[in-house]
């Protein structure tokens, strides 16, 4: 922490970081290549997934793929319903003219001149090449925020995410002051009994979760999907683990000053605990905007959908609208890559240091 | 102005008892001081006062109540802890408010009475810092500041000066008794330091093992200790202790023969030929003379030149580790012989249990 303290990060300072010395040494090549590979492999579907967002559903289908949004321009020919593709196509002569791609059978396309659509032409595909532009398809996400319910269930998503996440700081806060200030018997079984539940997967248990429920006519309601995770094993254990490492004379320090349970866990343990509190809080709202298969099975009514569960409505039984599900997609990722972004140092120090001297 | 008594305390942590039935009591207005060896229980005995320990029987009272189901935010007593134990999180001016905030005080109170505490402890300037931002002193000043704006029945102290550099626990300590000497109240003392428990209590408690072993004045405990124990840990350094044999002396008293020394004493009580004693004298209250009136011959093994004083570190004759204090200083060199006489009058003698026979032989 020092250390950084005394230099100020900054990206010119992390990319040309050193072993030390003035020479690259053979480790810092082998760091970066490792460092390198390590960025592509984790951002690179990344930025496929930003860039394919804005092509069209043609450019979408193209094979070779391309990176940048290119799409194949299209014109309006008369005498045809639907815009024609348009290719460079060399001609037998040698000649290359600019044509419109009628129909494609087998290896052999239909074109015809567009400037003069009684002329047509019978060409190999292999002499077709097309002709592309640099355009960014916004309608990918104007369309979805526009016909769809989009905002509705961003909103939703939202509410799920904010209240689900205050709940389970609250919660898990509490559960892990109890069983790390306080000392009493089977205390250990007690977290024992709290980190054992972690190996139950929730496929397990989605039936008789569901069952509860919809007893309590939850079922289509967003607090059917905030209630039943709101205490969360992981939570507990990284709050209390934490917590352990707060000195007990502070505690002691604050029972001497007549504090009550509640003022010491409020105004002694939580801001102590904030590096904790910021990672998990960073957790939980990662979980519960990502949360996918539970709102699935109680969300069964569009107007209660969550982002993830809408997304799912553009993927129909027949035809897959990949754009507008890579758009969306991109949409969904902001709020969680802005959190991560803001907060993630507090997930180093909450995880490296104890916060204390 | 408060009275604390314990009635035949004693705790257990599982089948292994750690304080072994104390009867204590605690003067209104007395400075006690809590010392021993790490481990006597003294912090232990502190904590089961503060209410931080339950105690496995016995009573202890606060003005003639039994606190013993009191918890320790109600019995009134402000603890300063070893580690200050500031809040991180908060100034000090919300440190020293925190325990007044919680007892539901007006605004304006708190105020006065943080600003008052501040300027007793010279700490006003400091009031809206962090305490990551103070220095060791300075944070041992606020864990007192948080101790005296509570106006507490009694003030507990855990080792407070043990985390600070040697010059300046001896100024905190000047100022821990002229705030003692200024603002009264029962203060109970805990430390490891047995020049902190001389200079400032007004009664000492030393302990060892959980149990009292003497309870007095720091020069009583100093002139007069009722056992071995007391005698090594009382006085820096500490004093010179000598097993030996009693002989039938042929001037007609006793002899204590130590190794090749023999030590003639007039007859006491409660001493026989045979028996095994143990026989203290302080560095202090050796004198270094000549051959003819020596009561031992020994060679110095090391001496330590402090220019107003000297210490020497003396060897032979089975005596090992003799400690001398000599005033002024004395020019010796390892290996010289010193002829020392043993002032009769400031002599212990110790039974084989290790109680006092006599302290003081005339």
């Amino acid at each position: 922490m020092s250390d950084t303290a005394q230099h100020p990060r900054s990206i010119g300072r992390l990319i040309r970081a050193r072993r030390g010395g003035s020479k690259l040494h053979w480790t810092d090549v082998f760091s970066y290549i490792y460092l390198g590979l390590g960025v592509l492999l984790m951002f690179a579907p990344v930025l496929w997934l930003v860039m394919s967002s804005f092509k069209t559903p043609a450019g979408l289908l193209e094979f070779p793929p391309t990176l940048l949004p290119l799409g194949q321009i299209s014109v309006d020919v008369p005498g045809f319903d639907d815009p024609l593709l348009l290719f460079n196509t060399t001609m037998e002569d040698g000649s290359v003219r600019e044509l419109a791609q009628v129909r494609r059978v087998g290896i052999v396309s239909q074109m015809v001149d567009p400037n003069d659509p009684e002329q047509t032409f019978r060409v190999g595909i292999a002499q077709n090449e097309p002709i592309r532009e640099f355009r960014m398809a916004w309608e990918n996400y104007s369309d979805p925020l526009e016909n769809f319910n989009f905002t509705r269930y961003l909103w939703n998503s939202v509410f799920v995410t904010a209240t689900a996440t205050f709940l389970t700081l609250l919660i898990n806060s509490m559960a892990a002051y109890g069983l790390s200030i306080y000392e009493f018997r089977g205390r250990n079984a007690i977290m024992l009994f709290v980190i054992g539940t972690l190996m139950i997967p929730i496929t397990v248990i989605l039936v008789p979760v569901y069952l509860v429920v919809a007893s309590m006519g939850m079922v289509n309601s967003l607090w059917a999907v905030i209630l039943p995770g709101a205490a969360t094993p992981t939570g507990v254990f990284l709050l209390r683990q934490y917590m352990l490492t707060i000195p007990r004379d502070l505690i002691e320090a604050a029972r001497m000053d007549k504090a009550s349970e509640w003022q010491i866990y409020w105004r002694v343990v939580m801001p102590l605990a904030l590096p904790a509190i910021a990672v998990l809080a960073i957790f939980s709202i990662m979980w519960r905007w990502n949360e996918f298969l539970w709102p699935l099975i109680v969300l069964n009514r569009s107007e209660v959908y969550t982002l993830q569960v809408g997304l799912n409505a553009f993927q129909g039984e027949l035809n897959v609208q990949w754009h507008y599900i890579l758009a969306m997609t991109v949409v969904t990722l902001i709020p969680v890559v802005l959190v991560f972004a803001f907060l993630q140092k507090f997930i180093t120090t909450g995880i490296a240091s104890s916060g204390m001297k | 102005m408060t009275e604390i008594k314990l009635k035949q305390v004693r705790k257990a942590y599982g089948n292994v008892e750690v304080i072994h039935g104390i009867d204590l009591t605690v003067d209104s207005g007395e400075f006690v001081v809590f010392v021993g060896p790490s481990g006597c229980g003294k912090s232990t005995l502190l904590r089961i006062i503060a209410g931080l320990e339950e105690i496995t029987s016995g009573n202890v009272e606060i003005d003639g109540d039994v606190v013993n189901n009191v918890t320790a935010s109600d019995r009134g007593l402000a603890m300063v802890f070893q580690s200050y134990a500031l809040y991180p999180h908060m100034s000090v001016y919300k440190n020293m408010a925190f325990g007044l905030e919680n007892t539901k005080m007006p605004k304006a109170e708190i105020e006065k009475r943080v600003r008052d505490a501040g300027a007793l402890l010279q700490i006003t300037e400091l009031l809206a810092r962090k305490p990551k931002a103070l220095s060791g002193g300075q944070r041992q000043r606020v864990a007192i500041g948080r101790a005296i704006v509570r106006d507490p029945k009694a003030f507990l102290f855990d080792e407070p000066l043990s985390n600070l550099d040697a010059e300046l626990r001896v100024t905190m300590r000047k100022e821990l008794a002229a705030l003692h000497t200024k603002i009264g109240g029962t203060m109970i003392y805990v430390t490891h330091d047995q020049t902190e428990a001389m200079t400032l209590a007004d009664k000492i408690v030393v302990l060892q093992g959980g149990s009292v072993e003497q309870i007095g004045r720091p020069l009583d405990l100093y002139n007069a200790p009722s056992n071995v124990f007391v005698a090594g840990f009382i006085g820096s350094p500490r004093m010179n202790l000598m097993s030996a044999e009693v002989e039938q002396s042929a001037q007609g008293g006793i002899c204590l023969v130590s190794g090749a020394h023999r030590i003639d004493l007039p007859e006491i009580a409660g001493v026989a030929p045979g028996d095994t004693v143990t026989f203290g004298v302080r560095p202090e209250h050796i004198l270094v003379t000549d051959r003819d009136n020596a009561d031992v011959s020994v060679t110095v093994e090391f001496s330590e030149q402090l220019g107003g004083q000297t210490y020497l570190y003396c060897s032979g004759g089975g005596l090992d580790d003799l400690t001398v204090h000599q005033m002024g200083q004395m020019k010796t060199e390892k290996g010289d012989t010193l002829h020392l006489a043993l002032d009769r009058t400031k002599m212990h003698l110790f039974g084989a249990d290790g109680a006092v026979i006599v302290n003081g032989i005339t």
